[in-house]
């Protein structure tokens, strides 16, 4: 198990960049933001956790289709479903979502506090919108990779993965930046819609993997 | 499809499995269909005559009759959800061959269903609330609702292979399925503009009853008609998989006589 994680954490990394243009992909819709609702300071630091969270929700959903593809590809996701018997296969899958978001999610998680700074967010602001995110996207990954285990056969997947999985990922996004506003506003509290998040997160890493082992099992035969 | 294993049980195939015969169920739906369009006819005209000629709200005048079609709409648009997730379930665990079918089938009504839902909300809500369309969270919900039907429809579409289609639908149905509740305790939760439950609750419907006679009746009778459209569904794409077998059937027929031919004057 932790040989498919460094081996997919590798693959992440270098193979192709994929985890670079997911960065790019977020810092380009972030900056995009600024040209469209103006370069109101004020409006921006309101509108920052919003933007951060919908920047990083596109830029994971961009990402997804390659999770199983490429395994399929160099048929290594047959060896993995042959190996079902002696690694329980949502094992398997738990585990590829985790290196997934390890290699192309967390660099985005990284990369927003230095985004919120150029949105003038305030440190308070700044931190809670990182620690949702930090806590919120694995929630994204582990549910699509149902949609990524769907429409592993098919030839023009990516789209209609997010259209799929866009549906699912909503109530991560409204608690997620529900939590980062409760840090800024004072009396809405922050624990309570962070701690719906977690709970988000822990049930799709059950729901999703077992889902997705399904799907491709469905898929093989 | 894999064969389901056979252990060879002596008991007689209870009815639930006798309708996995796409003949006979067809047979039986050719006697239900019509009985069901009568009456599902008979509950509308009712229902509609009760409504028009139910008392005006008090505050709300005429345009409270539009809920007489609002909300059996919304009601339905879960209900087709909750019967395409018992499709699923059909799909994966029973492996009854006709509710990949059945949730191929229920996918595009529940859709129109939802559709219709939001637009009469929408009409209503115009001069109720001043707009037509709040970010209120059933409002939301029922919209990430209409969009997990088109999900699901595009799915089916995209995959050519029947049973894979099957599986891949029934597994995102699955899932979508977690929605509902949010759906339906949307508006116990956060608290918004939409109004709260008013007909299902523990202590009793809340609405007078000279609207609830109406209102419920009206909801038989689009259900009534849901189910007289799902299997009218059902057996349109039953039809449609069987001519297409048989046209695959013949091309290959015609394929392997020509080609036999050709192959013969060519050496």
């Amino acid at each position: 198990m932790l040989t498919l994680y460094l081996r997919d954490l590798k693959l992440g990394i270098r193979a192709g960049g994929g985890a670079l243009i997911g960065i790019l992909f977020f810092l380009a819709v972030v900056t995009t933001i600024p040209f469209a609702v103006g370069p109101d300071l004020n409006l921006l630091s309101r509108l920052g956790p919003a933007m951060l969270w919908i920047g990083a929700l596109l830029a994971s959903l961009l990402g997804l289709d390659r999770l199983f593809q490429a395994d399929r590809e160099d048929g290594s996701l047959d060896l993995l479903l042959l190996a079902s018997e002696r690694h329980m296969l949502p094992l398997s899958v738990l585990v590829k979502c985790l290196a997934h978001w390890t290699a192309s999610v967390l660099p985005l998680v990284i990369a927003a506090p230095l985004l919120g700074i150029l949105l003038n967010m305030e440190p308070i602001a700044l931190g809670a919108a990182t620690l949702t995110l930090l806590v919120g996207t694995p929630a994204i990954t582990f549910i699509g990779a149902t949609g990524a285990a769907v429409a592993v056969t098919l030839p023009r997947g990516g789209l209609l993965v997010s259209v799929l999985i866009l549906p699912l990922a909503i109530p991560v996004l409204i608690f997620g930046v529900s939590a980062s506003y409760a840090s800024v506003t004072d009396p809405a509290p922050f624990l309570p819609p962070f701690l719906i998040l977690c709970a988000l997160t822990l049930v799709f890493a059950v729901v999703g993997p077992f889902s997705a082992a399904a799907a491709l099992r469905a898929a093989q035969d | 499809m894999p064969m389901s294993d056979t252990t060879t049980t002596n008991s007689k195939p209870g009815w639930f499995s006798a309708l996995a015969n796409p003949t006979r169920f067809i047979g039986l739906a050719d006697r239900i269909i019509p009985v069901l369009a009568v009456l599902t006819a008979i509950t509308l005209v009712v229902g509609l005559y009760l409504g028009f000629t139910a008392p005006e709200d008090y505050q709300q005048g005429s345009t409270v009759q539009i809920m007489y079609i609002h909300v059996p709409f919304a009601w339905l648009s879960m209900m087709c959800w909750g019967v395409m997730s018992l499709a699923a379930l059909g799909t994966l665990v029973w492996r009854h061959p006709l509710a990949d079918v059945s949730l191929k089938a229920a996918a595009p009504i529940g859709l129109v269903f939802t559709g219709l839902a939001l637009a009469t909300g929408s009409i209503w809500g115009k001069p109720m609330w001043g707009t037509w369309w709040v970010w209120d969270a059933r409002l939301t919900s029922v919209f990430v609702l209409f969009l997990m039907y088109l999900g699901i429809i595009a799915l089916t579409r995209a995959i050519d292979d029947t049973s894979r289609a099957a599986k891949a639908a029934a597994i995102i149905t699955l899932v979508g399925a977690i929605n509902l509740p949010i759906i339906k305790f949307s508006v116990d939760w956060w608290n918004t503009l939409h109004q709260p439950a008013a007909v299902f609750r523990l202590d009793g419907p809340t609405i007078d009853p000279s609207m609830l006679w109406p209102l419920l009746i009206m909801a038989v009778g689009f259900t009534l008609l849901f189910f007289t459209l799902h299997l009218t569904a059902i057996r349109t794409e039953i039809w449609r998989r069987r001519v297409q077998a048989m046209q695959r059937i013949a091309a290959r027929r015609a394929d392997g006589r020509t080609g036999g031919r050709s192959e013969g004057h060519v050496r």
